[in-house]
């Protein structure tokens, strides 16, 4: 007996209105991209959820690796100078 | 006959298209051949009976005695239908499903294209609304002929079949009766004699680039426009109106 | 330094409020319960499209038959979310249609009663969908992060479900008499079967007990079933329906409607294959699956190739 395809898993990303960025919705699976763009149109954006699709085939998304977040996420904790409230304006100083 | 009556006939027969083929596509639930699929039918349905209900009522407006889109839809016997002999035909396998929709949306996007430009206002806005509908169908169907057709020996086979099986309802599509003739004299109606060569070579050019070839030509079935179906019309009234019929005075 | 990879690690996270996500470590047993629950899930929605589509093509009028293509649609989707959700911990959904129909998954045995009038289609998006949501409510807070997002977008679908549902019960009650008979009829099948969906009471249910320590379930089976008696009969009471229960009362200390004992013995019966539909719905789950399978493998083939022409043309 032939091993049963459920065809690729691909990622679908939806923008909800022009200049808002592209957020993950979910996943499809189709065989080619025509087939990812349309079956995440007829599953994503139902309810108007969306005015633009990406897909990705899901063997294209690199992860980072849980093992690395003390390394990869803690070094930007103390680095409070990149936020602006770090900074101490003078009294009446408007705009900035 | 009136242009009212005339327009009459011809919003039933746009209507009964739609609702036809919306019964068949709604048939399909849950039957898809993957989840996605399964859902994207059930949208092509979705689209269908929602022109069904726009063109059906319209219909009731210009019949003017008071009826409702749902009178219309569910209480008429089978010789008042006149859906397209193509879309009663019962679901085959995917491949036939696919080959009814690839010649009914290119039919139809050519088709409402034209309507589009009706001096009727109200098929006018509908065609509008529909063109966008259609292109989508169209594509899907376009896109799984080729698919279908240069993917495996079985799925040709069974493309080509189902494409060869549908073929002698196509004809049906470009038949202009007198209603048609009169509504195209007054820019109502849409001349579906010159769509035919137009249609011709789209799925023509589909089927090469999917390896598959036109069906020969053969005698075209005729019959709807006269009321005159094949045996399959009555089975899907049947069901379709059965709650209406066992149950006159209900309201649902 | 403490050790990432240890299970007390991992439910300090829970207890933290965190949510897991598919690389983090999660104890095998976690792994295991998540994979059975969001699969029973995801199967659960795609074979409870079968009930309701037996009545697509007999739904009496235009706007009926579309709320309830509609309806039966989202349930698939509902499905596809969750599949892709299982996927995410290395199961892939072929695995998963194979374990529904070699029985080694189960799905909600609600599915396996008939909708035989018209007035079913009213009380399973009332009754089974009410029920579903004031379970699915509570899952979105799941601790599993792929779950929980698929039960946010779930229940923001959900929302007309029940509403619908109600709404042809309300009409079919305010109509003739052969319609009140219809609804009453559904109401009377309906009812047992979904208060039985909350699954067993909290002490006959073994597994609840590392499920709610995990946060995967946030509530018990128990409290989430009073929930929906509570909210339930006076919706039923509202449009004249009689819940089918000589013995139901409301203490008027605790606020709470207390029923007559459920029959579990129809439930266990239901849920080892014997209700009157499992066959039903299974045959029909493997005859479409099967009658696909020449249409995924033409797709596939159809890939292969045009990824050849495109090697050769670049
Ligand atoms: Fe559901
Ligand atoms: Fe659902
Ligand atoms: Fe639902």
């Amino acid at each position: 007996m032939a091993t049963d395809t459920q065809l690729d898993l691909w990622e679908v990303f939806i923008q909800s209105k022009s200049g808002l960025p592209y957020i993950h919705s979910g996943s499809v699976h189709a065989s080619d991209v025509k087939m990812a763009m349309q079956n995440a149109r007829d599953i994503y954006t139902r309810r108007g959820e969306g005015t633009s699709i990406w897909v990705v085939p899901a063997k294209h998304i690199s992860a980072s690796n849980p093992d690395d977040n003390d390394m990869l996420f803690d070094p930007s904790n103390d680095k409070i100078y990149r936020h602006p409230t770090f900074y101490v304006m003078p009294e009446g100083a408007k705009n900035i | 006959m009136t242009t009212k009556d005339a327009t009459y006939n011809y919003a039933i027969r746009l209507g009964d298209n739609a609702l036809i083929l919306g019964h068949r596509l709604s048939e399909l639930c849950s039957r898809g051949p993957i989840l996605e699929e399964d859902l994207a039918l059930t949208n092509v349905a979705l689209d269908m009976i929602g022109r069904a209900q726009a063109l059906l009522k319209y219909a009731a407006e210009l019949e003017g005695k008071g009826h409702t889109e749902d009178d219309i839809a569910y209480r008429r016997a089978e010789i008042n239908y006149h859906n397209h002999l193509l879309i009663e035909q019962p679901n085959g396998d995917f491949a036939h499903t696919i080959a009814r929709q690839l010649y009914l949306s290119v039919f139809e996007y050519l088709f409402f294209t034209e309507l589009e430009k009706s001096k009727d206002a109200t098929l006018a806005a509908i065609a509008s609304k529909t063109i966008k509908e259609v292109k989508y169908h169209m594509q899907h169907a376009i896109d799984w002929t080729l698919r279908l057709g240069d993917g495996t020996v079985e799925s040709h086979k069974r493309m080509q079949k189902g494409l060869n099986d549908l073929y002698m309802y196509t004809g049906e599509l470009f038949e202009m009766d007198h209603i048609d003739t009169y509504l195209l004299h007054q820019h109502i109606a849409v001349d579906t004699l010159s769509l035919k060569a137009k249609w011709q070579s789209e799925i023509e050019k589909v089927l090469t680039e999917a390896t598959l070839s036109l069906p020969e030509d053969t005698y075209m079935q005729t019959g709807s426009k006269k009321g005159v179906h094949t045996e399959n019309l009555g089975h899907i009234l049947s069901e379709m109106q059965y709650l209406q019929r066992a149950y006159p005075d209900a309201k649902w | 330094m403490h050790n990432e990879h240890s299970d007390t690690h991992f439910q300090s996270r829970i207890d933290n409020g965190e949510h897991i996500e598919a690389k983090d470590y999660m104890p095998e047993g976690y792994r295991k319960h998540l994979i059975r629950q969001m699969s029973q899930h995801a199967h659960s929605e795609v074979i409870g499209m079968q009930p309701e589509g037996n009545w697509i093509t007999r739904a009496p009028s235009l706007r009926a038959k579309q709320i309830l293509l509609a309806k039966i649609q989202d349930e698939g989707g509902h499905g596809l979310y969750l599949y892709s959700a299982v996927e995410t911990l290395g199961v892939s959904r072929a695995e998963l249609i194979e374990q529904l129909q070699t029985g080694k998954a189960k799905y909600s045995s609600i599915f396996n009663y008939p909708a035989l009038n018209w007035a079913d289609i009213g009380a399973i998006g009332w009754l089974v969908d009410g029920a579903a949501i004031v379970n699915q409510v509570s899952l979105q807070r799941t601790s599993y992060g792929p779950y929980s997002r698929a039960m946010v977008r779930i229940c923001k679908e959900e929302s007309f479900h029940q509403r619908q549902g109600y709404e042809i019960m309300t009409t079919m009650m305010r109509g003739t008499k052969d319609q009140q008979a219809m609804a009453q009829d559904a109401m009377n099948r309906w009812w047992w079967p979904s208060l039985m969906m909350f699954g067993p009471h909290d002490s006959d249910s073994p597994r609840s007990g590392d499920a709610v320590k995990w946060k995967i379930k946030r509530e018990t089976n128990d409290e989430l079933r009073q929930k929906f008696i509570d909210k339930t009969i006076p919706q039923a009471e509202l449009i004249g329906l009689t819940i089918p229960d000589k013995n139901f009362k409301l203490d008027e200390k605790t606020g709470h409607y207390t029923l007559s004992p459920i029959n579990w013995e129809e439930f266990h019966r239901v849920v080892s294959g014997h209700g009157p539909c499992n066959k039903q719905r299974l045959d029909h789950h493997i005859k479409y699956h099967q009658e696909g399978a020449w249409v995924r493998e033409a797709a596939e083939a159809y890939k292969l190739k045009t990824a050849k022409k495109e090697l050769v043309t670049a």
